[in-house]
């Protein structure tokens, strides 16, 4: 995964690329519409947007450029997100009764780049409630996504989430993606 | 309300506890203070303060401490407080402070053996009873501070055990984190995992060596990672290693978690023996084997790769579990309220995929966004709000109660059971530790 993580990790903050109207308004339906099969459960539907080699990424530090071989606090390809779903939707999964809900809102979407190949890595920020156990608590960050142009569409080779209290204390666990 | 020392005794018996034990906050805070601030607590690893000057921040019972490497390149700990007012010195969990301590409020400064230095217009302090020399005015020391071959602890009251007699047979714990590396050295790894926990610290260390529950509270994980290999087979692949670490939890069933004895040692020490086939037939374990034979000779390789031990409790506040390299510390911060870290380590000159291996046990088992610890969390969020309730008095540890055997001060669970020992044996600590008499204090 070093190149994708090693793409992110290089973000520059001041690159701000001219894309056409466009390409800004497909790229934010398509971060718009990751969030709403998160907070929809519409999991399948949101694996999907994943190429088959991408990965879901939290990593546990700002400066982390690996998710391979370190510590992190989500380090996700489609086996261990479909294991995280089938827990998740398991009759037993204790902590899951009630569901928990998630509410997203994206926005400062800002492409930073896009190739000849009409790859994108763009930037935005997330707020998100969750509703757990009755009390709501919030989380915020920032997404960066390397989105790979295919045939059918864009699909997601990273999404790296850096969230703002990243070193914690988490007082629960985060069962679902954010 | 205030507790005698007969009605503290009275909460425990030989196979059940009282509730209050966990629901009181008058008896957390004589916890704090007879359990916590009266014996050996974890501060940190060497490897957390590599360079003079580093330092990390830890809570000892209800003390802020400073874990900090000297000029002298010695580590050494000292409590977080300024003697001129009182104001915190570090802010930030861990750092650099340089060649000496900086407090923000008024400017004094220290040396990084807690010595004052300095401060400005000093000459006003002359003719008082400020003493540069008196430790009344330095960064205090705990009364007590040492290391288990770089594992800090520190007491903070004069008197009892040394650090190695009061660790006993629970040291092997980090031994094993040491001496299973063919480098025969240890390094933590990035920064540790922070959670809190709504619940009792004392249910968090019941749960650790409770073989009764992974089939029940994880038996959802453990389908799912069925699942996951299910597939990866029908791929035509052989699934990676680790995620038995996860799917066992389904598959081992009854039978499977008895053939797992407990142990308890003596000052509340207590440990789980060896599961999970972590010695399996495989490339990567052999290589691993093969550098451990090398660096020790094989005699001292397999005594050290035969210790049976999975995962030990170290009474009050550590959970370590060696063949994965990971250790956590517990630091209660009220009765219902408990926050833990959880730090991975790195053997030196091991095989990177056995790293990786336990590095992969550590995401799946004990990161923020854990399945398996967050049914855990839940249950005993839910026990604490369970013993909220007076429906009854007491906890029951009645498993195989009065058939464990005792030899030379150890006690071992019966065979082939799943024996509430650790439990039993745990809370009979607690009351001694309760109940002991005064040491003498700071
Ligand atoms: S409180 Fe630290 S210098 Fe005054
Ligand atoms: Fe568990």
């Amino acid at each position: 995964m070093t190149e994708a993580c090693e793409l992110l990790a290089a973000s520059d903050v001041n690159a701000v690329a001219d894309v056409s109207i466009e390409t800004q308004l497909t790229v934010e339906r398509f971060l718009y519409r990751q969030a709403e099969l998160l907070d929809e459960k519409l999991i399948e539907d949101w694996m999907a947007l994943f190429s088959d080699d991408g990965w879901y990424w939290m990593p546990a530090e700002a400066d982390q450029v690996e998710g391979d071989g370190q510590p992190n606090i989500f380090w996700e390809d489609q086996g261990l997100m479909l294991m995280r779903n089938a827990r998740n939707t398991h009759p037993r999964a204790h902590s899951q009764a009630p569901h928990n809900r998630l509410c997203h809102v994206v926005s400062n979407v800002i492409i930073e780049s896009e190739n000849a190949d009409g790859d994108i890595i763009v930037r935005s920020r997330f707020q998100c409630a969750e509703y757990l156990r009755y009390e709501v608590r919030n989380f915020s960050g920032k997404y960066r996504h390397l989105l790979k142009k295919t045939r059918a569409g864009y699909k997601i080779a990273l999404q790296r989430v850096d969230l703002v209290n990243r070193e914690g204390p988490y007082d629960y666990v985060l069962q679902w993606w954010l | 309300m205030t507790w005698t020392t007969e009605e503290i005794a009275g909460l425990v018996e030989p196979d059940r506890a009282h509730r209050k034990a966990y629901t009181d906050p008058d008896i957390f805070d004589m916890e704090m203070e007879r359990i916590f601030e009266r014996t050996w607590i974890y501060v940190g690893h060497e490897s957390q303060v590599k360079k003079r000057g580093d330092y990390y921040l830890a809570q000892v019972g209800r003390q802020p401490v400073i874990m900090i490497r000297g000029q002298d390149n010695q580590v050494n700990v000292l409590y977080n407080r300024c003697p001129h007012r009182g104001a915190q010195i570090c802010s930030a969990r861990k750092g650099n402070t340089g060649k000496h301590f900086y407090c923000s409020y008024h400017a004094w400064t220290f040396h990084l053996d807690g010595k004052l230095e300095g401060m400005p217009a000093k000459r006003e302090y002359e003719g008082t009873n400020l003493d540069f020399d008196d430790p009344e005015f330095h960064m205090a020391r705990p009364a007590q501070v040492d290391n288990y071959r770089g594992f800090w602890f520190v007491n903070l009251s004069k008197g009892g055990h040394d650090l190695k007699t009061h660790l006993g047979e629970a040291a092997a714990a980090f031994d094993q984190l040491i001496d299973r590396a063919p480098g025969k050295e240890t390094e933590i790894v990035g920064d540790c995992f922070r959670m809190v926990q709504q619940s009792n610290w004392k249910i968090f260390l019941e749960n650790q060596l409770d073989a009764s529950h992974p089939g029940v509270t994880h038996e959802s994980t453990g389908k799912a990672a069925q699942k996951l290999e299910a597939k990866i087979r029908q791929e035509g692949e052989e699934p990676p290693m680790e995620l038995s670490f996860l799917s066992d939890f389904a598959r081992l069933g009854h039978d499977g978690w008895t053939k797992f004895g407990t142990v308890g040692y003596r000052n509340g020490h207590s440990s789980l023996e060896g599961y999970m086939g972590l010695r399996p037939d495989d490339p990567d374990t052999n290589e691993y084997v093969r550098r451990m034979h090398e660096a020790y000779g094989e005699k001292k390789a397999e005594e050290i790769l035969g210790t049976n031990i999975h995962h030990m409790l170290v009474y009050p506040c550590n959970s370590v579990q060696p063949p994965l390299q990971q250790l956590r510390t517990i630091r209660p911060l009220a009765h219902d309220k408990t926050l833990t870290e959880i730090w991975h380590f790195r053997l030196k000159n091991a095989p990177e995929k056995i790293y990786r291996r336990s590095l992969a046990y550590y995401y799946m088992v004990n990161s923020p966004s854990t399945l398996i610890n967050a049914d855990d969390l839940f249950n005993w969020w839910k026990c604490q709000h369970g013993l909220d309730s007076s429906a009854s008095e007491w906890v029951s540890f009645h498993r195989k109660a009065g058939q464990d055997e005792e030899r030379d001060g150890v006690s071992y669970s019966a065979p082939e059971s799943m024996s509430e020992l650790p439990l039993r044996h745990m809370m009979h600590a607690w009351r001694e530790y309760m109940t002991a008499t005064v040491g003498e204090k700071l």
